[in-house]
């Protein structure tokens, strides 16, 4: 089985989880042997942006040790040989070009969408 | 029964906060009463839907006592549906992601909820008729 991770939501809760949980379970699951591939849309195209720094986090004397860092983490997906897709449209509607994206994150159009979900056995969308 | 499905839900939310709960609680209990196989996982906040030391408190404003108020608690809806798919040929399996459940420390789930890992989600997709994902917004 093929599945789709629509992941749609974005930095609801990175700080705290120190990632996003949807980036995570799609990690978690590949490592239990799942066949996923990813499609981030909305403002999650945000995660595909290279250079992001959430570091410097203090509440007082607790200081962030290891904070988000939801590039590195979309990197490491297309390490493991998933597919990470980005909307065109949601991209340019933020100022993202394709110069401050990740290599080897694919750009494709809403258009598209059908062709792209017909290829999964299932779509999952966070 | 000769068309039983099988379906797994994983829903995100936590209790009080949203109408998702609401929502998914009412597709498993339509799915239940036709005695299908259900299977959650739950992860992030809503592993504190099944916690056990949820409890029932007056509400001045309604002019109600605790038990006039009888106000609803989510591991009991999370009862309810394990009974009700039960009592209709099916079942309710309820797994909590275990790593949530230790960063919220909602150790104490009710009988019939037990703790996994989002391998578990993985397989019982691959065993089950569909999987509806419900994420938080």
């Amino acid at each position: 089985m093929k599945v789709l991770q629509i992941i749609d939501s974005a930095y609801r809760c990175t700080i705290e989880e120190q990632d996003d949980p949807a980036v995570w379970i799609t990690h978690a699951m590949k490592g239990a042997g799942a066949d996923l591939d990813v499609l981030l849309c909305g403002n999650a195209v945000n995660y595909a942006v290279k250079g992001q720094d959430a570091s410097g986090l203090r509440f007082g004397e607790i200081v962030q040790k290891n904070p988000p860092k939801l590039d590195n983490d979309i990197a490491r997906l297309i390490g493991k040989n998933i597919n990470v897709m980005v909307y065109t449209e949601d991209t340019a509607a933020r100022g993202i070009t394709e110069a401050q994206t990740l290599p080897g994150v694919r750009r494709v159009s809403r258009a598209e969408a059908p062709t792209i979900f017909s290829r999964y056995d299932q779509v999952w969308h966070w | 029964m000769k068309d039983k499905k099988t379906l797994t839900f994983s829903i995100m939310d936590g209790p009080y906060e949203q109408a998702r709960t609401v929502t998914v609680f009412r597709l498993l209990d339509n799915a239940a009463r036709r005695g299908y196989n259900l299977n959650v996982f739950a992860y992030e906040g809503a592993v504190n839907l099944p916690f056990s030391k949820q409890s029932k408190h007056p509400n001045a404003v309604h002019g109600h006592d605790a038990a006039e108020e009888d106000h609803p608690l989510p591991k009991d809806w999370v009862a309810s549906l394990i009974q009700t798919a039960k009592k209709h040929g099916g079942a309710l399996d309820w797994i909590n992601c275990g790593l949530c459940v230790d960063e919220r420390g909602a150790h104490e789930a009710i009988d019939g909820c037990r703790r996994g890992t989002p391998g578990d989600l993985w397989n019982w997709a691959q065993q089950s008729d569909n999987t509806l994902i419900v994420g938080t917004r």
